[in-house]
């Protein structure tokens, strides 16, 4: 997820995740979320939305080179790109799956900050779904 | 005085309530709990509004095997909760339906089939589920009374 959280590998950041925030799984494109790997179940990751149930994304290096994502899922994707395990790899994940929503980053003190739900621009979904 | 005696007498009462709730709370979420299923698709295993006994421990430890019946989240509804028997494990070869061919179910995910298969949306439909949206595994019925009977094959 860097640069959102951890800039430098050597020092971790510790984020607030909110459970509250997604009991009816209605989460927002941009959103940094933690959900259980589809891959495995043990593993919790931590991503950021990039569609929703029936937007169009353009994806980077999955089977398709468009795809609309299914009912009751969500497309996520890591911030440095090429560097990470997502949605790119795996396809689109149930809404099923997502524990918690970042909130904030509380450790370390300096790094204290709301993470804002954003998306780049080249990263938007091609159409989105109203 | 008697109004400090009352009082205290309130906040130990509900000291008391919310220990309990904390228990109740627990022992549902991570110990197992009860779960009233409706629908066709488990027919003639499980039918309409029998209730069951569930467990939460074997997929916490990812014990799961072949042939157990388990409840898990709808992959396409979140909301919705789904009982399901488990067909195939990762590295299994099943088949689906409509793209008829086999495939292998990948890592992390399980494959679930209602036993009514002609009246049942299941992974033949949505494909492999992911092991993350299953939450407990169904031990036994106890409603109703004169078909209490163990659910699991071992």
């Amino acid at each position: 997820m860097q640069p959102a959280l951890n800039p430098e590998s050597t020092d971790t950041d510790y984020v607030f995740l909110s459970r509250w925030a997604v009991r009816d799984y209605n989460i927002r494109r941009g959103d940094v979320i933690s959900l259980s790997s589809p891959k495995d179940p043990n593993q919790k990751i931590i991503k950021r939305v990039v569609a929703l149930q029936g937007d169009v994304v353009s994806t980077m290096g999955y089977k398709n080179k468009y795809l609309k994502v299914p009912e009751g899922h969500c497309w996520v994707e890591g911030d440095h790109t090429g560097h990470t395990l997502d949605s790119n790899t795996f396809g689109p994940v149930s809404l099923g799956l997502i524990n918690a929503k970042a909130v904030c980053i509380v450790w370390p003190p300096a790094r204290w900050q709301k993470l804002e739900a954003k998306l780049p621009e080249s990263r938007k979904p091609l159409s989105i779904a109203m | 005085m008697t109004i400090l005696k009352v009082l205290g007498k309130t906040c130990g009462f509900f000291g008391y309530v919310i220990q309990y709730a904390c228990v109740t709370h627990c022992t549902f979420e991570y110990i197992g709990d009860f779960v009233m299923c409706s629908g066709p698709s488990m027919e003639p295993t499980l039918e309409s509004n029998n209730i069951l006994l569930t467990e939460h421990l074997t997929p916490r430890l990812q014990r799961l095997r072949r042939g157990d019946i388990v409840i898990a989240k709808s992959p396409s509804n979140p909301k919705q909760n789904i009982c399901k028997r488990i067909t195939g494990l990762p590295g299994d070869k099943v088949k689906g339906h409509f793209p008829k061919r086999s495939q292998v179910v990948p890592r992390g995910h399980v494959w679930l089939e209602g036993d009514n298969s002609g009246n049942s949306s299941d992974s033949r439909l949505y494909g492999p589920v992911p092991q993350g949206l299953i939450r407990s595994r169904v031990v036994c019925r106890v409603w109703p009374l004169n078909k209490i009977s163990s659910l699991t094959e071992y």
